[in-house]
């Protein structure tokens, strides 16, 4: 599904080398999970996956099913399957959550050469989705994360993934200022995503999102690299020990 | 050449230009030649004045209308959607046959020739008077201009509620029109009018709205500055609110190479509300300007200003605003906002907020922001598969809106919104 091969990034601005050689390929169905320290670059990941200025690939590449997202504008990364679940949702004054969201479904089915869905379908799918995040009508009402809640904003987040289906999804730190019942919506919202096509990129700090979402693999990353990768075990090992002695034994 | 003598000349020009009308009452005609003394006395605008420093009046002060093409349109008139009571003015002409019948409940409407033409009538009051109170502190010459060679316009009074807006619309047919229209309008305690505007009138167009409100009545106004590209306005609005009265204005343009909209609002009784918004969008040869000046004396009166300019390939938004809280306007609650969103490093927006206050206990407030688009939001918006060009006008509309939201009947507003999607819509496939 996802294939990264010895990504480089620095920033556009600065001479400052982020990503120093991320290596990693995600299969259709897997759960992959990214722990890692503040500040070894996991954002700065996703964000060039999906396309945001500011960053240079200096070496490498990405492909999603075989075709080179670095080189397309974000929209048409969205097209083409990839999702980024914010670590932080932007809020956008005065743009209607639900007219947002319509607009961005059908880009994609435009972009994708499909019919586009008319409002009262696309109603009915919002509200549906909707009910099992819990999210209530007036927050669909709403601007764009206005007025939101930190969970609220991430359930928000999973709203706007159940709806436009992608084929690999990537969530970064999905689960920070969550509390226990919001975490639990929030992984029942992707367990219900599984499915044979869909992929999962889950960058988390903590051991207890991998308890509901349970990931194939475990990537370690620290420094712009993938510096370790393991079963599910490794995640737990984290969490018991914290990062220190995994980074020492790589060293 | 001394500036006076720049200045004397040209209001010679300014005169020369009009064909004062004959016909009048006796204080209609001297109503007339006062504002001409006063224009003298002022002189004609040009761009060494303080208020004319952002925007240059030689194409409002030049002998002839420059030149300016006429839209063809064969879309809906933007307030299509409302019951309305109708007038159309066709180059600063009114044309009767285009219009509705002027019998309306609550409300007198008589040609402005006719009302300046009869011994007794309320319109003494106000013709050309709130216009003279609005030349200090700081003088609006075409104003006077306006005034004194005025030959069209209504004379609209207003007694009780009336029940559909009066909606005027001023087509552009002549491509080297140069028109003069003038209303008053006097709502009686309690009245309470909507009053909409559409259309660039002329190839260049100079107005002057004065509105004399008496206590408890409300006057509500929306603009439409019409979509031509080349035409040229300068349009004054003067207000005289009384005691609990309220005024609401607001004003949309698009296009237009020049726009000077000016308004003078005075609080002369306690407890009363001013809003003056406008949301502008501007795309290459265009200069938009606001000046606004909003006197409060009066106890415990509120006053906003809501100006919003989107600008690209070049365009220039003007915004001048300023409130004047007199001695003894206590408990005045001033707010003032402008804002510029440049779609591109060529365009400008410049500002100029002023605020005066010689009373101890008020709350004012202004602000003036500058900028591009965000492009965190942008990037949230595309990353989600919406389309850059989308994505940039949900941003560019969001904005607007803003300005938008102190228009109180959704149906207008809805009319507003629509008119500038379909302005970024035509850019975008352009
Ligand atoms: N736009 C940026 N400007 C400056 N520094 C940045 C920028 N983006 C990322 N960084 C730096 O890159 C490093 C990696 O950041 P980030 O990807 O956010 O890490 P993580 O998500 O793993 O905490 C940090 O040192 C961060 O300060
Ligand atoms: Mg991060």
């Amino acid at each position: 599904m996802l294939e990264i091969k010895n990504l480089h990034v620095k920033l556009e601005e600065e001479d400052k080398q982020i990503l120093k050689g991320v290596d990693l390929s995600v299969g259709a169905g897997q759960v992959h999970a990214i722990m890692g320290p503040n500040g070894s670059g996991k954002s700065t990941l996703s964000y060039v996956l999906s396309g945001k200025d500011g960053y240079e690939v200096t070496q490498g590449g990405a492909q999603l099913e075989g075709a080179d997202i670095l080189d397309m504008e974000p929209e048409e990364r969205a097209a083409a399957g990839l999702f980024l679940a914010f670590q932080y949702p932007v809020e956008i004054p005065g743009v209607g959550n639900m007219t947002f969201l319509r607009t961005a479904l059908n880009g994609q089915r435009k972009a994708r050469g499909e019919a586009e869905m008319n409002s009262a379908e696309f109603l009915k799918l919002v509200r549906a989705k909707a009910a099992d995040l819990q999210i209530s009508n007036d927050m669909l009402k709403r601007p764009v994360n206005v007025g939101f809640s930190g969970g609220e904003k991430k359930r928000n987040e999973i709203l706007q993934m159940a709806v436009l289906e992608p084929k690999m999804c990537i969530m970064d730190e999905t689960d920070s200022g969550l509390d226990v019942d919001a975490m639990k919506l929030v992984a029942q919202g992707v367990n219900a995503l599984r499915d044979a096509g869909r992929s999962f990129l889950v960058i988390t700090h903590y051991q207890r999102l991998l308890d509901h979402i349970a990931p194939d693999i475990v990537h370690i990353m620290a420094d712009g690299r993938i510096v370790k990768s393991g079963g599910p075990d490794l995640a737990l090992e984290v969490e018991k020990n914290g990062y220190a002695d995994i980074l020492a034994e790589v060293a | 050449m001394a500036l006076a003598q720049v200045k004397a000349d040209l209001t010679d020009v300014l005169l020369a230009r009009h064909a004062v009308p004959t016909k009048g009452a006796g204080w209609a005609s001297e109503a007339r030649a006062e504002a001409a003394a006063r224009l003298r006395v002022m002189g004609a605008p040009v761009r060494r004045d303080e208020y004319w420093r952002y925007t240059d009046p030689a194409s409002l002060t030049a002998a002839d209308a420059p030149e300016a093409a006429v839209l063809a349109v064969d879309e809906e008139p933007i307030f299509g959607a409302v019951d309305r009571l109708r007038v159309v003015f066709v180059d600063g002409r009114m044309d009767a046959d285009l219009s509705d019948d002027l019998t309306g409940e609550g409300l007198t409407i008589e040609p402005l020739s006719q009302a300046l033409a009869t011994d007794i009538h309320w319109a003494r009051e106000v013709y050309g008077v709130l216009e003279a109170r609005g030349q200090t502190p700081v003088a609006r010459p075409l104003a006077a201009l306006n005034t004194a060679v005025a030959g069209a316009g209504l004379a609209i009074r207003v007694t009780g509620k009336v029940s559909r807006p009066l909606a005027l619309t001023y087509l552009h047919h002549d491509t080297n029109s140069d028109a003069v229209i003038h209303h008053v309008i006097k709502l009686e305690p309690g009245a309470d009018l909507t009053l909409l505007e559409n259309g660039p009138a002329a190839a260049r167009f100079n107005k002057c709205l004065e509105v004399d409100i008496a206590q408890d009545a409300a006057f509500h106004h929306v603009r439409a500055q019409g979509r031509d590209h080349e035409r040229r306005a300068v349009t004054h609005m003067f207000a005289r609110l009384s005691a609990r009265s309220v005024f609401k204005s607001f004003t949309l343009t698009v296009n237009g190479v020049l726009t000077r909209n000016e308004a003078v609002i005075e609080f002369t009784g306690d407890d009363a509300h001013a809003t003056v918004a406008g949301a502008c969008a501007g795309d290459g040869v265009f200069q938009h300007d606001d000046t606004v000046f909003v006197t409060h004396d009066a106890v415990n009166c509120e006053s906003r200003q809501v100006f919003k300019k989107v600008l690209r390939n070049g365009a220039v938004g003007v915004f001048q605003g300023k409130i004047l809280v007199k001695a003894g306007a206590q408990k005045t609650d001033g707010y003032q906002i402008s804002q510029g969103l440049l779609l591109d490093d060529d365009s400008q927006f410049l500002a100029k907020p002023e605020l005066e206050i010689y009373a101890d206990d008020v709350a004012c407030s202004h602000g003036s922001t500058v900028g591009a688009v965000d492009p965190e939001a942008l990037f949230y918006l595309t990353s989600r598969g919406v389309p850059a060009h989308e994505a940039q006008n949900m941003l560019v509309l969001a904005f607007l809106d803003e300005a938008i939201q102190e228009v109180e009947e959704d149906v207008l507003a809805d009319a507003l919104r629509g008119r500038l999607q379909e302005w970024l819509a035509r850019r975008q496939s352009a």
